[in-house]
């Protein structure tokens, strides 16, 4: 009978400066959102064009009837009415602001307290300059090391139709592809990380900036792009909504590729490649 | 195609590969050292934990955040970076309120409903602190100085923002007239409204206070600035956001440090969480 040995071999997937800037980046993520919702808290609504306020008509609004007593609350986009009674909009008692329903439950933002506003874009605005930085990084890091060309443009071939079916075959019987294991990406994992890093983040940055008034003055044309400083103020948070999506489905795809696995190599670097058994 | 060779494996690892790739005795003595460092860390944190996990105990971290803003937007702007200005058909209908006389946690205030209920004729500004010659000026004085009309967003930390027209005094024209000195640094504001007994104030730097669109306000939509808008007397400070823009202003006081004002915070609001520069 043949001798049987099984060797593990193992990739080098992530450099240090990528592992660093995937959890800096996830650890500021975290935290402009929490503290988003508790700015978002103190005026649950969102409006389009250049002014918003109450008496103006909300394309979005997390709402309820506390106020007048009742136990009801609902997400009311344009005239389609979602029930979040339990989930969203808890009727809570906010001094000077009365019986209101609050609309996203403390344990989410940042800080906890309900309308804790100053302190809120207090947080938002130091994770705001971390976040920047640690992207301004990755960016030249991204393309003075080929990284983005290698890695996340995807090339002609994969962009044939065929292929483009087989690897959304792929994502819908959830076979993770080889070349994953080869720290290469497939085509939707390149396309969702595009969309992250050249689209959602960089919108946010930019809709952020339409907020603020001094970087307003400094960058007017800001404007033009989103139609008005409502406008930007409803794109920033639908971003958020989608960043927020891509992080849960990015965390399912690691517990479906193998949790551990992926820890490890987002950790340390080093990815294990299947066994194989060696016969000699 | 999901069968990988190991030749492949072999290749790829080779390429990637780091060339100083640690052995077993330098993982675990970097394993023991980061050990030893969180441990540390934990520690500290945790001695201090009573303290910075209160508002205040945290507050001088945010603070990091509010002046890397300023120093940021600051060394980009120049004197002439106007916030944008809008068209007279742009007006709000029905401008909003926040804050100052009549708001819910302002405290009623008899004096002031004296003043108001003679149009302010027994009101004065008085203008001290470092300047040659402190003066006082009656609403009429101030209306026959040169001023200025600006149609501008009033934009609400809460999120709401609406468009306005002011008329007012250019700040910078004023501390000119009364001859401000050369060490000044700061304008601290005082207002009549009150809050727990606690007259308003804040403060801001001569950038802002020279700054063309910064107006002693007397104005709005072309009439007398009403009483919910801050009556008689307010500030309009465009680069920053709302709360910045003090209402029913009674002093202005030029200095050269803020170590004395608020606890050195600059404000009253600033002693609740919120930014001394608002401008991001």
């Amino acid at each position: 009978m043949p001798m049987s040995t099984t060797t593990i071999s193992r990739v080098y997937r992530h450099t240090l400066p990528v592992r660093l800037f995937h959890w800096i980046n996830a650890a500021c993520f975290v935290m402009l959102l929490m503290s988003g919702l508790q700015i978002f808290n103190v005026h649950p609504r969102l409006y389009w064009g250049a002014t918003g306020y109450v008496g103006m008509p909300a394309v979005f609004e997390i709402a309820g009837d506390a106020a007048s007593g009742g136990h009801d609350s609902w997400i009311q986009i344009g005239s389609l009415r979602i029930p979040t009674t339990g989930v969203l909009g808890a009727p809570t008692d906010v001094p000077s602001f009365g019986r209101i329903n609050y609309a996203f439950p403390g344990w989410m933002t940042l800080p906890s307290g309900t309308m804790s506003l100053g302190r809120g874009r207090g947080w938002h605005f130091l994770v705001f300059w971390i976040f920047v930085a640690n992207f301004a990084a990755y960016a030249a890091y991204g393309l003075f090391t080929g990284r983005f060309r290698r890695l996340l443009l995807p090339s002609r071939s994969e962009l044939r139709p065929r292929a483009v079916l087989r690897d959304l075959a792929d994502h819908l019987r959830f076979r993770v592809p080889a070349a994953h294991a080869l720290g290469t990406y497939n085509l939707l994992q390149k396309l969702s990380y595009l969309l992250v890093v050249a689209v959602l983040l960089p919108t946010q940055i930019l809709s952020g900036m339409v907020m603020s008034n001094s970087a307003l003055a400094l960058f007017p044309w800001l404007l033009d792009i989103f139609g008005g400083r409502q406008s930007a103020r409803t794109i920033h948070f639908v971003a958020a909504a989608l960043l927020l999506l891509f992080l849960l489905v990015h965390v399912f795809q690691a517990f479906v590729a193998g949790i551990v696995n992926e820890m490890r190599s987002m950790i340390t670097g080093y990815f294990h490649l299947p066994e194989k058994p060696n016969h000699e | 195609m999901n069968e990988t060779e190991p030749s492949d494996i072999e290749s790829v690892a080779q390429t990637t590969r780091p060339t100083g790739h640690p052995g077993k005795i330098a993982l675990m003595r970097r394993a023991l050292l980061l050990g030893a460092g969180a441990s540390a860390a934990g520690i500290v944190l945790a001695k201090n934990w009573p303290t910075l996990s209160t508002e205040s105990g945290y507050q001088p971290l945010l603070d990091v955040g509010d002046r890397l803003g300023q120093v940021v937007q600051r060394s980009l702007m120049r004197r002439g970076t106007l916030a944008p200005e809008y068209r007279r058909d742009q007006l709000s209908a029905n401008h909003p309120t926040n804050g100052g006389i009549g708001a819910s946690y302002v405290d009623a205030n008899p004096a002031y409903e004296r003043l108001a209920a003679r149009q302010f004729r027994d009101w004065q500004l008085e203008v001290g602190g470092l300047v040659a010659n402190p003066s006082k000026f009656s609403l009429n004085e101030l209306r026959a100085m040169p001023s200025r009309s600006q149609i501008t967003m009033h934009c609400c930390d809460e999120g709401w923002s609406a468009i306005g027209e002011w008329t007012g005094v250019p700040l910078g024209w004023l501390l000119g007239h009364v001859g401000i000195l050369a060490r000044a640094k700061y304008i601290v504001f005082h207002a009549l409204d009150t809050i727990g007994g606690v007259n308003v104030f804040d403060s801001i730097d001569l950038f802002d206070a020279f700054h063309p669109q910064t107006l002693l306000a007397h104005g709005f939509n072309g009439e007398t600035l009403p009483v919910r808008h801050g009556a008689p007397l307010r500030l309009r400070v465009e680069l920053q956001i709302g709360y910045k823009n003090l209402k029913h202003l009674w002093r202005i006081e030029a200095v050269d440090s803020l170590a004395n004002v608020g606890g050195g915070r600059g404000g009253l609001f600033q002693q609740y969480g919120y930014q001394w520069y608002a401008g991001q």
